[in-house]
């Protein structure tokens, strides 16, 4: 019998304790009645089932060697080891990788300065934050002013260009659908036609037929001696496209936002964007965090579509790398690596997107 | 509707106002001059306008007949115009509507630093001395969410009052209030009442109504029924309808 079974009723005491172990809770929740213990053996049967083959090709039988023992029949990760740094860059010039391998450095860097509360406090580095495309830009291209060799984006490729599709995207996105949701919520008609009508055009359409539309109707509308770049061209349609999205999500919570906050913002003699910018974003944001990273996390794959107009992003450079006659045929190997990539990805955002959450919670009682 | 005052004296005029929402006739011919310094208690049954009439006084709520004139400016459909009005009225609500994201503090000092453009250590200590005057300086640093619903309501008066307006409206403010927070909260008012200030307050607090009041205003369905002194109000009410709103509100 638990001690605290024996007290005087009224006192101030802990709850009963509820913790038996996990032996217990797999008996209690798993086995009992006997139905359950029925569907968890047939459960466990179906995971085997799927999963044993996929660890047998995966890691038992494959070969984790700089080259593949002919004739067996695992996976052969030593196409992913070789094939490695194309995956990475796509064809970036090999005596000029060093630059993405900055690039990275300064990535890094960006993401450690956002995890640690002292960095970001810290005022200057606002002025870093707004510095580092462009210093990653330069770095990539080279050329002009940087002495270094300008290297066109014809050779842009890989994780690089995925992650900088998504990235680049989000970066101009924000603003635009910030714009976009103000002024769907506002009292001027005209402006709310223009948003709404933006809004639903762009969402209306598969990105698939913007990107078409990118890099093929778009030069028409410039003179023919006026070359926009290609990338560029899927970047603002990838852009445009995320715009929209962004904008309903935050839409949303601007309407979740109750009506009494933007009323005791007037009733102080505060302006609309001050209204706005003051009280209605930083709230309005707050909520809206998990919708934004799943926004992001949808474009971040969706990047994988500029494929159809002839860029080679991380899904593409895999694709073709199994053309590559030395490692013929290794197809499984490709898309196994592509998913997990993606997925780490993704996850990463998801918990991040937790984490931001959780740092930004608000009592909004 | 008489007064014997002067018109310098008269710091809100209301002539004839009228609204709507979409075909239901909110307010009804609405006449009402507040003095300065007056304290003006509103009452009536729910429904009869009374919350929507305040909110015209600043401009949250629109009218589309009369007019409604602040401190010598009219109100018409102008910016510049409402946010002065907006400056030198300060409302509290029902439901406090602190502002969640911000410090009690920063909730004080926000519209001094950004609509009067206050010097942020002015507004800072003036923030202070507010939350000090209605007894919450210890809980500057928290949210509002890690307050009870009466020290919300009080820092609601604070941030009111740190534009310091020339009038003051309440629209319910101890509706949303357990008991025995409404007394904390009407202390603040009746003190903010003996310094002078022009009040006009929608409660259903009829002690309060009768220490305070100057005036009583009636309400309902649209119409001012009744408009008298407090002690009149109390004590020989004219209109049968006001005989039956007291008679239900105080022997509940």
């Amino acid at each position: 019998m638990h001690p605290s079974d024996t007290h005087t009723p009224g006192e101030t005491r802990l709850p009963p304790n509820a913790d038996t172990g996990p032996l217990a809770w797999v008996t209690e929740n798993l086995l009992s009645p006997w139905y359950n213990a029925i569907l968890t053996v047939l459960a466990c049967l179906i995971l085997y089932g799927l999963l044993h083959p996929l660890y047998v090709w995966g890691i038992k039988n494959a070969s984790f060697g700089t080259v593949c023992p002919s004739g067996h029949d695992g996976a052969c990760w030593a196409f992913i080891r070789d094939m490695w740094p194309i995956f990475m860059v796509g064809t970036y010039p090999h005596e000029e990788r060093w630059r993405i391998v900055i690039v990275l450095g300064v990535v890094i860097l960006l993401a450690l300065s956002l995890i640690f509360k002292k960095v970001r406090q810290w005022k200057p580095i606002w002025v870093l934050w707004a510095l580092t495309p462009a210093v990653i830009f330069f770095l990539i291209r080279g050329g002009s002013i940087t002495g270094l060799t300008q290297v066109s984006t014809s050779h842009w490729g890989g994780l690089m260009l995925t992650v900088m599709f998504a990235a680049v995207g989000m970066l101009f996105a924000f603003p635009i659908s910030l714009c976009l949701a103000l002024g769907r919520a506002s009292d001027i008609p005209v402006i709310r036609a223009i948003c709404v009508a933006y809004i639903e055009l762009i969402r209306g359409v598969p990105l698939i037929t913007l990107l078409f539309m990118a890099s093929v109707v778009l030069p028409l509308f410039f003179p023919p001696e006026m070359e926009i770049d290609k990338l560029l061209r899927a970047q603002i349609g990838i852009t445009l496209f995320f715009s929209a999205y962004l904008a309903e999500n935050i839409r949303g919570g601007l309407q979740a936002l109750p009506k009494g906050q933007e009323e005791a913002a007037r009733a102080l003699g505060m302006g609309y964007w001050q209204r706005m910018l003051l009280i209605v974003l930083p709230q309005a944001l707050r909520i809206v965090i998990p919708p934004m990273v799943n926004s992001f996390i949808g474009i971040l794959k969706d990047t994988s579509l500029v494929g159809i107009v002839g860029l080679v992003d991380l899904l593409q450079v895999v694709f073709a790398a199994t053309a590559n006659p030395k490692w013929l045929g290794h197809i499984e190997e490709a898309y196994v690596f592509v998913a997990i990539f993606y997925w780490f990805m993704c996850y990463g955002l998801s918990r991040y997107s937790q984490h931001l959450e959780k740092r930004y919670a608000v009592d909004n009682k | 509707m008489s007064h014997e005052t002067t018109d310098e004296n008269i710091i809100i005029e209301i002539k004839g106002v009228n609204k709507w929402y979409g075909k239901f006739h909110v307010l009804k011919d609405i006449n009402l001059n507040v003095r300065k310094g007056e304290k003006v208690v509103v009452c009536g049954p729910s429904g009869s306008g009374k919350s929507t009439l305040i909110r015209a006084i600043n401009y949250l709520e629109t009218h589309e007949e009369g007019d409604i004139i602040v401190d010598g400016v009219k109100l018409v459909d102008d910016v510049k115009r409402i946010q002065k009005i907006q400056r030198d009225v300060g409302m509290v609500f029902q439901q406090f509507n602190l502002f969640p994201h911000l410090t009690v503090k920063t909730n004080v000092m926000l519209a001094p630093i950004w609509v009067k453009k206050s010097a942020k250590a002015k507004a800072e200590k003036r923030a202070m001395d507010l939350l000090d005057r209605v007894g919450i300086a210890d809980q500057a640093d928290k949210f509002p969410g890690q307050l009870s619903g009466g020290q919300q309501q009080r820092v609601a008066i604070a941030r009111a009052l740190a534009m310091d307006p020339k009038i003051m409206l309440f629209d319910e403010p101890t509706s949303a209030l357990d008991p025995e927070m409404i007394k904390e909260v009407l202390d603040v008012m009746r003190e903010l009442a003996d310094q002078g200030m022009t009040m006009v307050c929608v409660t259903h607090e009829m002690g309060f109504a009768k220490e305070v009041a100057d005036t009583m205003v009636f309400m309902d369905a649209g119409n001012i029924v009744e408009y008298s002194t407090a002690k009149e109000f109390f004590e020989h009410p004219k209109e049968e309808r006001t005989r039956q709103f007291l008679e239900q509100i105080l022997n509940h």
